[in-house]
Order: structure tokens, then sequence, then C-alpha cells
């Protein structure tokens, strides 16, 4: 049987961390509350955007950089409100262009950390192109994409992760599309970090999220969250009792176990993975998650456990390998054309065939 | 009858000795057309080079297809490179060819309709066999018809007078059939007397790496030269005299090469970083390859995955502190438009190039058109001011990027630079600004808090140019945020407050009108009644118009407009100054609409939307109508909304 499970994981430091050594530390020690700008926050009570608004606020100052060197971009949507509540410099711009944005300031200011802020809205419909080209290209910035499968900002429209067959406003006898399945979309655009993390899991969030930070190259964060108005309980399979036999929680280099007792665990199927009783299966069979391992198509078979039932959702850090940047090639041939070439433009202007009248 | 053996072999001196008589021409027009894959846009380029070199006044104008590589020998294939030199200065690259070069019929059928009478006709007669007769559409060879009588017909084999001049380089017959373009371009040259030194040093650079193309390139191109000095086909040969240009230092320069390196001069005189974000397209993506191979200069180029990322990056870029610039065409600029808008709202500088082509839609990718002016001005949602600059020439394409930058930097604005194809392709030679004699670019980027305890103000504006503060990431103090949204005067904060958003409204609107520009520069020698009012490429055809009415007796007066908006503040007055203003344009009468309807006075439009330039002879019989009317009626005024519709069939 072919598998392309890893059989040994390596432990130790992600392979592209170190993102945060090019941004200049901060001299004095910060807190959240140096990271609350002065607006007031007009999100809906209860929507799942602020519990990720205070683990952001709460992560930033631990990232020990300077508040100045951090920019928050954001496109359009309600979670795109996100850069102006954190007193640091942010852009709110247009409908699915953020990754645009930030891969123009990525390039032009290595000392900058780069957040981006996105829907499933903005990020997988209107912006679908300009998500997977930024991934593509391995830029560096965090992509945090707010998944809460509606469009909320429009007044509940279905959103490219609606389950089929959703009732909307505009799908009154039920959508027909098939949803994206995210984190699949992000691996088969060649993500070179992919994370998910539950909006209301602190803990959980806040790991993916410092690992996203230092992380060199595009990071990709899904973050389940629900809208209170228009998509109440989306992810209630994930929250209520029995979470547990749906949730899969991803630790490097440990054995895939879940459930409340581990009565569940992930084992190899064919060319993939697939769930199993823990008492069934031998325990050298039951998968050691690798999250630095350079086959794609191990995270894929991790992203394919879930679909739109939530049935299987992993969550931690999918993937996190090493990659050249874009943003730091662009730079290192700015630096080799300068140092190769004549750098004197008033030689380029003349160029090579001048005549002279008198 | 030309002498179908090759010609004996001359020593190594290409000098003109010629045996044939010389005769003094002022200017010539020669246009040399063949196959796409016939290199006639290389051999054009290399006379242009000579022509240089030498002195002469020039411009020029390819004309290729869409198709990289239509059908050979077809019509849709053929690919034609225009050429005037001269011994004064000179506007165009001409109307109607006095040497039109035929490589196949399809290259005679399309182009022997402009061939002045009496006009020398080169034609290679090796590919006029029957079957390439038929391609063209031809029934007979229409070198024997009597038609052809009233042309100079020069019948050259240069398919096989090259093969066997190229014949000790031992190339393989498809290099043999590339380098007939070389033959002609070599009999060009003897036949206005011109040296090989140049062509030879090119074609060794360019062939550096394959030794026997260099050899067979140049075995062809000496054979065509050869083969004017020896055979006594031609009787006659041509100097074209220098021509007296300002005093300075000279290059050829083609629109797309001068605005890359005015974004390259900008980045220098402002000490930013430029960011040059762009998706190819047709005829802009000359710009992003001239950048890209100029990084020694510190210009980053961003091929972006669409045209709505070129210009997202770039924004990006520009709020980073670099000096953003996206370039495109038409279709392009309508995909950028959002973007733009969000720089307006944001106020950070940008710079975005359209070198416009026909439209709509994918419209006429290789051919010129001015039908971007409008959407260039009014091509967002909502009140979206922007300063508009249009070049007037291949070689101004620079100093217009410089100052689309400075206004950009200055007024913390996106600003549009609006070339076209004909500019973008066409040449001339180009006095070489001297770095260190222009002005520098201040961005001034905000640098701390006003004072301690005092929140900033990323909206707070220079009360002379309405630019708001410019505070770069990475500024301790300034931390702020910026976007789509309405912004709040001063702070920046969102505001949907109804007095704010007219406010601001205004604020954005007045920014941009205030931009200082020049005052409009009427040349007008004779207190004439007619103004011919033109901006953006078609100057030199104007230019050569008029000169040919005041040469005719005609009194004009002409001016060109380089500010689209703003315009410049005199502009009113020389509107109301004339009797009559006449605005000749590539589009079906773009700037008579904005004139009329900012300036409420009346005018003349003359438009042309045929993918080409204006001729000089036809822009001259359009002004000397309006020249010769008699004085306008209150009715004729009244009609005068019909003008557009008028001049359409004109």
């Amino acid at each position: 049987m072919v598998s392309t499970v890893p059989e040994a994981p390596v432990a130790g430091t992600p392979p592209a961390a170190g993102a945060l050594d090019l941004i200049p530390r901060s001299e004095v020690p910060l807190k959240a509350k140096d990271f609350t700008s002065d607006q007031e926050v007009r999100w809906c009570p209860g929507c799942g955007d602020y519990a990720v608004l205070a683990t952001v606020r709460a992560l930033l100052p631990k990232l020990g950089i300077k508040r100045e060197n951090i920019a928050f971009l954001s496109g359009i949507g309600c979670s795109s409100r996100f850069p102006y509540y954190l007193e640091t410099f942010g852009f709110h711009s247009i409908h699915g262009r953020a990754p645009t944005l930030a891969t123009g300031l990525s390039v032009a200011r290595p000392d900058l950390s780069v957040w981006v802020v996105t829907g499933d809205g903005d990020a997988l419909s209107i912006g679908g192109n300009h998500l997977i080209h930024a991934l593509r290209r391995n830029v560096d910035m965090r992509i945090l994409l707010f998944n809460n499968r509606i469009y909320g900002l429009t007044k509940g429209q279905y959103s490219p992760t609606s389950e089929q067959g959703k009732i909307t406003k505009s799908t009154p006898m039920g959508s027909v599309d098939a949803p994206f399945n995210t984190l699949s979309l992000a691996l088969g655009a060649e993500a070179s970090f992919a994370a998910r993390a539950l909006d209301s899991d602190r803990q959980g969030l806040t790991e993916v999220l410092s690992a996203a930070a230092e992380h060199r190259g595009s990071a990709f964060v899904e973050i389940l969250q629900d809208c209170p108005v228009f998509n109440d309980g989306s992810f209630d399979v994930l929250r209520k009792e029995e979470a547990g036999d749906h949730l899969i929680p991803l630790r490097h280099g440990e054995p895939i176990v879940f459930g409340d007792d581990g009565e569940w665990c992930v084992v190899r199927r064919g060319f993939g993975l697939r769930v199993a009783a823990t008492a069934e299966v031998a325990a050298a069979d039951v998968v050691r998650h690798d999250a630095y391992t350079d086959d794609p198509e191990y995270a894929f078979a991790l992203a394919r456990l879930s679909d739109q039932e939530l049935t299987h959702t992993v969550t931690g850090i999918v993937r996190a390998v090493a990659r050249p940047t874009y943003d730091e090639s662009a730079r290192e041939q700015t630096a080799q054309a300068r140092g190769a070439g004549d750098a004197d433009l008033q030689q380029t202007l003349y160029g090579r065939n001048t005549w002279h009248v008198n | 009858m030309a002498a179908q053996q090759p010609p004996a072999p001359r020593g190594p001196s290409h000098r003109a000795r010629p045996s044939a008589r010389v005769e003094k021409r002022e200017q010539v027009v020669i246009r040399i057309a063949g196959d796409s894959g016939d290199g006639m846009q290389l051999a054009g380029d290399r006379f242009t080079a000579e022509a240089a070199a030498f002195g002469n006044d020039l411009a020029t104008q390819p004309n290729f297809p869409a198709e990289i590589r239509a059908p050979q020998g077809t019509l849709p294939g053929v690919s034609s490179f225009q050429i005037q030199i001269a011994e004064y200065d000179i506007l165009t690259a001409g109307d109607r060819p006095d040497v039109l070069v035929a490589m196949n019929p399809a290259a005679l059928r399309t182009n022997i309709g402009d061939l002045r009478p009496g006009g020398i006709l080169l034609v290679n007669s090796d590919e006029f066999g029957r079957r390439h007769l038929t391609k063209a559409g031809y029934g007979e060879d229409p070198l024997r018809t009597a038609e052809f009588e009233q042309y100079q017909v020069h019948e050259v084999a240069m398919t096989t007078l090259t093969a066997g001049a190229v014949e000790p380089a031992g190339v393989g017959k498809k290099d043999v059939a590339r380098s007939k373009n070389m033959f002609a371009l070599g009999l060009l040259c003897w036949l206005y007397g011109r040296e090989l030194a140049l062509a030879e040093r090119f074609l060794a650079e360019k062939f550096a790496a394959e030794p026997d193309l260099a050899e067979a390139n140049t075995l062809a191109l000496k054979a065509g030269w050869n083969y004017g000095e020896t055979t006594e086909s031609f009787a006659v040969s041509y100097r074209v005299a220098p021509a007296a240009l300002p005093k300075g230092t000279y290059r050829q320069i083609t629109g797309s090469t001068a605005l890359a390196y005015g974004l390259l001069a900008a980045g220098e005189l402002s000490g930013m970083e430029v960011f040059f974000g762009s998706y190819p397209i047709t005829p802009a993506s000359d710009i992003l390859h001239e950048l890209s191979r100029n990084r020694q200069h510190g210009v980053v180029t961003f091929q972006a995955e669409d045209e709505i990322a070129a210009v997202g990056a770039a924004i990006g870029a520009s709020w980073g502190g670099a000096l953003g610039v996206t370039s495109t065409s038409g279709p392009g600029l309508a995909l950028k438009s959002e973007g733009i808008g969000l720089a307006v709202m944001a106020e950070l500088p940008l710079v975005v190039v359209c070198v416009q082509r026909g439209g709509p839609s994918t419209g006429l990718p290789t051919k010129t058109e001015q039908a971007d002016l409008l959407q260039a001005l009014f091509g967002r949602n909502g009140e979206s001011p922007v300063p508009v600059v249009a070049p007037q020439s291949p070689g101004d394409c620079f100093a217009a990027a410089v100052e689309a930058a400075r206004t950009a930097v200055t007024y913390r604005t996106p600003v549009l630079l609006l070339s076209d194809g004909s500019l973008a392709n066409g040449a001339e030679p180009w006095m070489v600004p001297r770095l260190a004699e222009l002005p520098r670019i201040q961005p001034d980027f905000a640098t701390a808090p006003p004072s301690e305890g005092v929140a900033h103000q990323p909206y707070a504006r220079d009360p002379h140019t309405l630019a708001r503060e410019w505070a770069l990431p990475g500024t301790p103090g300034l931390e702020h945020r910026i976007g789509g949204l309405e912004k709040s005067d001063g702070t920046g904060n969102i505001s949907y407050d109804p007095a704010n958003h007219e406010r601001m409204t205004r604020l954005r609107r007045a920014k941009v009108d205030g931009v200082r520009v020049p005052e409009l520069a009427v040349d007008d020698p004779d207190t004439a009644r007619v103004l011919v009012l033109g901006w953006g490429s078609t100057y030199g055809p104007i230019g050569e118009a008029v000169r040919r009415l005041r040469a005719e007796g005609h009194r004009v007066a002409r001016a060109h407009l380089r500010h689209l908006n703003p315009f410049p503040e005199n502009l009113d007055e020389m509107l109301r100054r004339y009797e009559r203003v006449v605005v000749p344009e590539m589009n079906l009468g773009q700037l008579s609409l904005l004139l009329r309807g900012s300036h409420e006075v009346d005018v003349r439009p003359v438009t042309k939307v045929a993918g080409t330039a204006f001729l000089t002879e036809e822009l001259a019989d359009a002004v000397r109508e309006e020249l010769t009317a008699k004085e306008p009626t209150a009715r004729e005024r009244d009609k005068a909304a019909g003008a557009v519709a008028a001049a359409v069939t004109r």
C-alpha cells in the first residue's frame, strides 16, 4: 500500500520561523491596552470577532516588536473593520484586494510585520485570485481568514463556504453551489503555512497566531467563528457537548488522537487518511502529526477529513514549511542588480548611441 | 529591370562614393513593409539609428498586426515601419512614403495606396510567384499593370541575392531567409548615402554568441549596399543633410522607453524606491520590460496576477513610502478604477500610466486612439478627481512621467498619465536631460507627533497644497488607520456625518483643482482668428498641418494642452480670444465635450478613430475649411451640438 504519511516527524523549531528577526524590537514592554485604539468597536453583540480581537490584542505585545512596525490590512466585510480597533498602522482597503496591498507593502518594507484580515466572501469569492497568488508567491504576510460561512455585512447571503442547500435571502430554495474546503484550497495554492482555530479557543488561536507571526512567507490561518445575526450556531457541532468527537486538534510530533477519552484516532487509508476507533487499531498505526514535512499530500489529506458537515475538523498547524519568499527574493534581485549593473542613471539615459549638436 | 546576379564584392570600406548621380532632399519618408516575421521592425529601427547618428531630425511609426505570426504572406500578417528623416525639425513620421520597400505581394497590396505618385518602389521579386500573388489576392502580377507606371519600380531578387551573399557563413536555409531584411537595409543605406558601421556593430553585438549569424547578417547588409552601388539600376541616390537642432546631446528614443526612464528619474529625484506593478497588456508592456531590465536603479517590478492586483500592490507600496506606479491600457484602466478610487480616498501618491489603444473592449490592441480621456477623468464611482497629464511626443514621455510623479507625491493623489500607442512605439531624437539640473521631488514624510500628548492628525493638510500628512508605517507615535470609508476631516477616523462628507468631497476636489500647472502657451505669430487646440500625440500632426497652412498664407494659431485636469488657468481666456476653436482628437470629441462643459464655449471637433494618427494632409484640409468659412451665424452655433456627429463623416 502506498502512503504519503511521514513515518517519523522531526521535533524542533518550525522550518520557516524567524520572520520577527527582521523587525525592530520594542525597547519597552507593551501591554494589550497599548494596542487598543480610541475607536469604539462596532460589531454586533455576540460576534466572534470580539474574541479574536481580544486574542490578537493580547498576543501582539508578546511578539516583542515595535508597535509602529506592525501593519494590519483588510478588505471589505465585518471582519475587515478589524484594523480600526488596533493601535497599529492600519489600512482598510477594498473588497478582496487586501493581499495585493500587502504584497506591495511587504516587498517595499521588510521591517514591518504585515497582517491581512479577511473573511470568507472577501478572500474566497471576490478576492480568490489574489489569495491564491499571494500564497503561491509566498509573500511574507499573515492572512487571517474569519470564516463565518455567510455574508454578514450585506445582511445574510450565502458565501463560498456556506454548506450546499443553505437557505438564505439570495437562496430561498437552498444554495446549489458546493463550498470550498478552505484549507485544501490554500494547500492547493502552495501555502507554506496553513492552520485553523476556533474563535472561542483562546489558547489554540494564540498558539496558531504566534506561529503565524514567526513564519517567513505567507501564513494562512482560518478562524472559524459565528455570525450570531445571520448564521448563528454554524459551528455548534464543534462547540457543543459532542464536539470532542468532531474536533481533531493537531500537535506536531504527537499521535493524532481525539475524542473526550481519546477514543478516536487518524490512520492511513490508501493515498490518504481516515478516522478509526483507537481501540481497534494498533498504536503503531496511529499517525503522528508532522507539520514540517515537505509532502503537501499529507497536509491535504488532513484537510480532506472535514466536509461541510464538519464531522472531522482539524485544528492547529496543519503545515509549516520553508520556501523562498517573494519579497525577499525580489529584494535580493534588486541588490544583485545594483551590485552588477551600472547604477549611474544619467548614463542609462544617454544610452550607447548619442550625438552632439553644437 | 534589375540585374539578377550578385554584384562583385567590394573592399571593406562602405563610405559613400556613389557611382550614381546625387540629389539633395530636404526630407524623405520611407516605409518598409513585409511579413510580420520578416524583421521589418528591426530593419526600420537600424535605419533610424543610422539617420539619428547622421544628425537628421526624424520621427518613426511602426504598424504591426495584433497577431504575433499571422499566416505567412497574407494581408493581415503585414508589418511595416515608417520613418521620416529631414534636414529641419519635423514633427511626424510623414503622411505618404516617398520610398516603399515591399518584401512580398501582401505588403505591396496593403501599402501601395499610400505611395506618392512618382515614388520609388523596391520589391523583392523572388516573392512575386503565383502562390504569393494569390495569397495577397492578386490575379496577375500587379507590377506589369499600367497602374504601376506612375512609380519608379525596382524589382530586386532579394531572397536569391541574399542567399548568394551569405553562403560563406554556412547558415541554414531559415537563417538565410531571415537575413534578407538586412539586404533591404543595406540597399536603403546606399540609396541615402549612409555608412554601415553602426549597423555592423549592432549585428556583431546582437549575435555575439552566434558568430555565423553575425556573419550572415553582415554579408547580407553589405550585399544590399553593394547592389545599389554596383548595379546600374539606380540612376540617382539621395542625400538629406543633418538638421539644425537645438544644442545638446541627443539620442533616439521611443515613448515607452522615455516613459520608463522618466519613472526612474522620479525615483532618483525623490529618493524613493520605485515600485512598479503591472499586468502585461499591449501597448503598455514595453514599459514593464524596460523597467525590468533597469533594476540596478533600484526599481522593483511586480508582474501581478491581474490589473487589480497591479494597482493594489502599487498602493500598498506607496503606503509604505515607495513611489507606487502601475501601467496599463484602456481595458486595464477600467479594471483598476476601484483601486484608483481607493487612492483618491486614502490620499496616497500613485502614478497610473494608460497607454491608450483602440477601444471599446479589446478593440484594436496594436492601434492608437485617444478615447480614454473621459475614462481617465471620470471612470470611477463617486466624486473622484485626479490630475491628468498627457505627453505630446515620444521624448516628452520622460518629462510627463517626472511631472506625474512630482504631482502625485506633492499632492498625495493618484495621477493619470495618458500616453497612446503612437507615442509608445514612435521614436524621435531626444535631447537627453541632465538629472542634476532637474528639481528634486520632496516627499516630506511626517516624522513625529505635533507635540507631547497631542494626537497625530493623518488628514491634517498643508494650507497651500491641501496635501495631507503622509506618515509611514514604522514612524513611532504616528500609528493611524486609513481606508476607503469616508474620513473625518483631520483625524481620518470613519465618519458618516453628512456635513463632513460634503466638506471632504469639496476638499478633495479643491486639492486637485489647485494643482499648479503652467499657463497654456499659444503660438500665434499673425494674430489669427482661428485657434487649433489639441492634446497628447496629435501635437506632431497639428504642428505639421499648421506649418503647411501658414506656408499657404493662412493665419492660424495653435496651442496644445498637456494638462487635462486641472486645465491651465488662462485656458478660458484663450478660448474666448478666438472666433473659432478647432479641436482635433483621435476620438469622437471627448476634449470638445469637456471644453463645452467647463468653459461654455463652442468648439469645432475634428475627429478620427481609424487606429492611425492624423495625416498632415487631412488635418490641414479640415482646418482650412474652418479658416475659409464665413463668420458663424447664431444658428450655426445652435447646431454646434451636432458637430460631433458631423465630424464622424469627415
